[in-house]
């Protein structure tokens, strides 16, 4: 999931004003992750790329201090969301129709965790994304994610 | 039950909810009738994830079945260590919205030695109508 991406066409936002304002609406804007504390990375060509600082409150097993899953799902949706959006050529609507997520290992004590999402089709109605979480190798990853999105074109799914 | 004070079913699931930090973040707890379990969202403002809805995040929806899978499995098998997930599939089917409850139950489809299947369906205002459901495996224990 390190292959570099191919521009999908007509897709590439060229305007450094648009992902200005799109990446602070997907990380300060969105109160769940403001919450979380999500911090925008880049977003290019239909790939999108978040991260989530460790943080103790954000712990899923207090025995490991390992971040939980759950914080990983929702950075892992919001990044595919992203990805979708760095395709576009204008802000899309969108409502996730699945995600799959396998955890391939345990993410390290107190590490935070970067997820990187590529959105490889879209049809009229339909983006399909994939996306891989890791703590620090992007060719060890701690997820991966296969997801499907509707292009809603304003109106809720 | 041995003849010492018997810790209930409910207050074990109230222990092991509240070791957990990100549970506490979520704001999420479980009531159990018997053997059945439901897990409550309460609504917060820092859940919302589309504010135009409004609706709460996709991601919370997830991590909400996600721990109502795993807290009922520790219902099911109160001495172990938390299982590890193995994989989830989370189909979102309606939006889950700002100010309202978010209600889930779990139902353990296979629970074999080392894996288990869990479904869980989430719901708001009316059960019939599920906002969201999961379905996944979970490493169990063997500790």
């Amino acid at each position: 999931m390190t292959d570099v991406p191919k521009p999908l066409p007509g897709a590439n936002p060229a305007d450094p004003m648009w992902v200005g304002d799109l990446a602070t609406r997907m990380s300060q804007g969105v109160p769940q992750a403001a919450a979380l504390g999500l911090e925008f990375v880049s977003m290019q060509d239909g790939v999108g790329i978040l991260r989530v600082p460790w943080r103790a409150d954000l712990v899923g097993d207090p025995d490991t201090e390992v971040i939980a899953g759950g914080v990983v799902t929702s950075l892992l949706d919001h990044v595919c969301g992203l990805a979708v959006q760095a395709g576009r050529s204008n802000p899309t609507p969108t409502a996730t129709l699945d995600l799959r997520i396998d955890y391939l290992r345990p993410a390290k004590p107190r590490a935070g965790i970067t997820a990187r999402a590529q959105c490889y089709k879209y049809t009229h109605t339909i983006a399909f994304v994939r996306a891989s979480a890791y703590d620090d190798d992007p060719d060890d990853p701690v997820a991966t994610v296969q997801a499907a999105f509707a292009l809603t074109g304003g109106a809720p799914a | 039950m041995s003849d010492e004070t018997p810790i209930s079913a409910q207050q074990r699931l109230d222990a092991v909810l509240a070791r957990i930090p990100y549970v506490r973040f979520l704001g999420m707890r479980a009531e159990l009738a018997g053997d059945e379990m439901t897990a409550i969202l309460p609504f917060s403002p820092h859940l919302i994830g589309n504010t135009s809805i409004p609706a709460l995040h996709g991601g919370v929806i997830g991590a909400f079945l996600e721990m109502t899978a795993l807290a009922q499995l520790s219902v099911r098998e109160p001495h172990r260590r938390q299982p590890k997930t193995i994989d989830v599939t989370i189909e979102y089917l309606r939006p889950a919205k700002g100010g309202l409850v978010t209600y889930a139950r779990a139902d353990l489809r296979k629970v074999g030695r080392r894996i288990a299947n869990v479904h869980v369906e989430a719901w708001q205002e009316a059960r019939a109508s599920p906002v969201a459901a999961l379905r996944g495996h979970f490493m169990l224990s063997t500790d």
